[in-house]
């Protein structure tokens, strides 16, 4: 018994369902012979991974989906030993390089090697190269990029790589000028109610237009989400009637209390406990920036209309200080206070335009 | 040990048989330095070292896609001829291991070799054939200080039998003692005429119908870059021939796969950041219009859900902010400050969504202002 988002997945290019000029798109790539290598990129939840996957059944056939994990160790220059996770079928190989931090490096030049340097063997194979896919290739660090420039040019006779990116910012040009781009974009409001009622009509009941309308509100484009709060749904109340709560994650709420908490009080009593909490949040893995973004979200909804902006200005200047450096309490809380003292300067009226300049 | 490398190649080149399944940036890879587009300057002091068979040691530096690699692979290749090629090239880049370890160890062996004599080639045409190796060392600027620093003594101590060449983008980042030891070269940017040039050329070879309007996009979005724009044109082409039925290239395909946002967003993003739309596009609906913080950030949601990439809107509205008719300088060069943070945040790895924002409200500051 597997969650409805992995037993719905769409297997082949045919059943997707949404963006069909770039199914169209992909399907004639995967028949002419010369596939180019590929970068994806798009929102969380727009559905790149079940192109990919598609992508490579049209090109290889069902045999893609015969797929084992392996478990391999990499030895650094330094001999420290790297365990990463790989996941490989006979015709490609999945990666998520960026698990290992900043030894991406040594993962990606030993394994691109490995297999550009072996041929397909396998006679009845539909095409003679393999492929390679990078998850989280927005992570990689500038030397594992580099490390893929040349690769990419020299092997392209026996294999393809595919990249999987949330963003394109970080990713240095002579990778992007390497890649045809795919951009896959969040799906729309009719094309998300069109899928949900699938998943309904499938597991045989009926979702009321007003519940899928909630969902699709709350689930801001990312159909991953949407699937998982309509199974918690259907769990907690079977026939979706009445009014609907969508249970937040236990860390959003907490956030949401966090920023209640900074507007509150202004003291350095009220820093040190705030400080707990982002401890808190931090210990249980939930990323710095998500956790910058939620707080700073839920900030200007409830702050004056002259304050928003400096709140964004703050939290885009801590985000990437906390990128620079390596302690992302520090950066956390100087935001923190920051916010604080512009609200209780706000409210007495104390001009910093002078501080926002600079 | 170390030739290793050179071995694999041609066996990997015997099995790509078919030329038509070759990515055209490979088929079209310069095979002479006469070939190569652009970069007069460059070419013509290289042809000279053709004819006297003496070559400095070679620094080649340039934004990507302009040939720099290609033009070193065709020299070798012009010097030596595919017999010697492989004893007398030694190609090292990023992909490689290339801490100090591998300079000392690997660089140094190959470069106090003594030139094996030359065997005549297959082909029946005759090569100069100096007698000195090169070492090309792509990618340079990923090297590390000490990598670098080991490089400096190698280079001059086996001067008489091996010339190094380094490729890199970053000039800076090659220390001042290995750059002063070679003669540089600039890669310009490509001329839009000689991209054009080039892509028409591809073009007629691969019977590709595609009219000079679409050419001019695709050297557009690719701003320079020939590998880049030849990449386009072939993944344009490939799309055009495989739908049914077979279709031209349009420009629109085109701009598609550059990734490049459609005006009609980007101007009205920037309407409601309060650059007005100048002439010919006053179709956008203006009523609707308001430049409070809420209405700026659900339209920079949407935009972030679309999937668009944040350099690229950056660098539209920056294009579309400077070449404004009725902006004044000042309002044009707080926007620029703003651009700059941004996307010098981007490459710090700024969060996408966050910076977007950040610029959208702060350029609707400065205009306001």
């Amino acid at each position: 018994m597997s969650l409805w988002v992995d037993k719905y997945r769409p297997r082949t290019l045919d059943s997707l369902h949404y963006h069909a000029e770039l199914t169209a798109r992909l399907r004639a790539l995967a028949s002419s012979g010369d596939f180019p290598h590929m970068l994806f990129f798009g929102p969380s939840g727009a559905g790149k991974k079940t192109r990919v996957a598609c992508t490579l059944r049209e090109l290889f056939g069902p045999g893609v989906e015969k797929i084992k994990i392996d478990q391999r160790v990499f030895m650094t220059p330094s001999k420290r030993k790297l365990d990463v996770n790989i996941v490989q079928s006979n015709f490609h190989i999945e990666i998520t390089p960026s698990d290992v931090g900043m030894y991406d490096r040594v993962v990606i030049q030993e394994i691109l090697k490995e297999i550009a340097q072996t041929q397909q063997v396998d006679l009845n194979a539909k095409q003679r190269f393999k492929v390679v896919v990078i998850s989280e290739a927005d992570s990689l660090s500038r030397d594992a990029q580099a490390a893929l420039r040349r690769t990419m040019e020299k092997y392209m006779s026996n294999m393809r790589i595919i990249l999987c990116a949330n963003s394109t910012s970080t990713l240095i040009a002579p990778i992007k000028s390497r890649c045809l781009l795919i951009r896959v974009a969040a799906p729309n409001e009719d094309e998300m109610s069109r899928c949900l009622n699938e998943v309904a009509k499938k597991e045989r009941f009926d979702l009321p237009p007003s519940a899928a309308q909630e969902i699709i509100q709350d689930s801001n484009g990312n159909l991953r989400k949407a699937l998982l709060v309509l199974e918690t749904l259907k769990m907690q109340s079977p026939d979706l009637t009445g009014p609907l709560t969508i249970a937040k994650p236990d860390w959003e709420t907490y956030c949401h209390k966090l920023a209640d908490m900074i507007l509150q009080e202004q003291t350095p009593q009220r820093v040190l406990d705030v400080r707990t909490k982002l401890y808190e949040l931090l210990a249980h893995c939930i990323p710095p920036d998500v956790i910058i973004k939620t707080i700073s979200n839920r900030l200007v909804d409830n702050v004056a209309e002259p304050l928003k902006a400096d709140v964004i200005h703050w939290a885009a200047f801590y985000q990437v200080r906390m990128r620079l450096g390596s302690k992302k309490i520090f950066h956390l809380e100087a935001w923190v206070i920051k916010v604080m003292s512009l609200y209780k300067h706000f409210f007495y009226d104390v001009d910093l335009t002078g501080d926002f300049e600079d | 040990m170390f030739l290793k490398p050179q071995t694999k190649k041609p066996e990997a080149a015997k099995h790509t048989v078919d030329p038509a399944l070759q990515p055209w940036v490979e088929k079209y890879r310069p095979k002479t330095i006469d070939d190569i587009s652009s970069q007069d300057h460059t070419v013509a002091v290289l042809r000279k070292t053709l004819q006297s068979t003496n070559l400095p040691h070679l620094l080649f530096y340039g934004p990507p896609g302009t040939g720099k690699t290609s033009t070193i692979l065709a020299l070798a290749r012009q010097l030596y001829g595919p017999a010697n090629f492989r004893n007398r090239v030694l190609e090292l880049n990023a992909s490689d291991e290339r801490g100090i370890a591998i300079v000392r160890d690997k660089i140094k062996n190959f470069a106090r070799q003594t030139p094996r004599a030359a065997t005549a080639s297959a082909d029946g045409q005759v090569y100069p054939c100096p007698p000195y190796k090169i070492i090309i060392l792509d990618e340079a600027d990923s090297m590390t200080q000490d990598a670098q620093g080991a490089l400096r003594r190698i280079m001059e101590t086996y001067a008489r039998i091996t010339r190094f060449c380094l490729v890199c983008n970053y000039v800076t980042r090659i220390i001042e003692p290995l750059a002063s030891r070679c003669s540089k070269f600039r890669f310009k940017p490509l001329e839009s005429t000689s991209t054009l040039s080039r892509l028409s050329y591809i073009s007629s070879e691969e019977h590709v119908g595609v009219s000079n309007e679409v050419l001019q996009t695709l050297v557009d979005a690719s701003g320079g870059d020939l590998r880049r724009s030849i990449t386009y044109l072939q993944s344009a082409s490939r799309l055009a021939a495989s739908t049914q039925p077979p279709t031209p290239i349009t420009s629109v395909d085109v701009l598609e796969i550059a990734g490049v946002v459609p005006d009609h967003v980007i101007l009205k993003f920037a309407s409601r950041l309060g650059i007005e739309p100048s002439g010919d596009t006053m179709d956008i609906d203006m009523s609707t219009q308001k430049t409070g913080f809420d209405s700026i950030r659900e339209e920079v949601r949407l935009l972030v859900r679309e999937g668009y990439s944040g350099t690229q809107i950056l660098s539209q509205l920056h294009d579309l902010t400077i070449m404004h008719p009725t902006l004044t300088s000042r309002q044009k060069a707080r926007c620029a400050l703003v651009f700059a943070e941004t996307d010098k945040a981007f490459c710090d790895g700024g969060d996408e969504e966050l910076w977007v924002l950040e610029t959208a409200l702060r350029v609707h500051k400065a205009l306001a202002a």
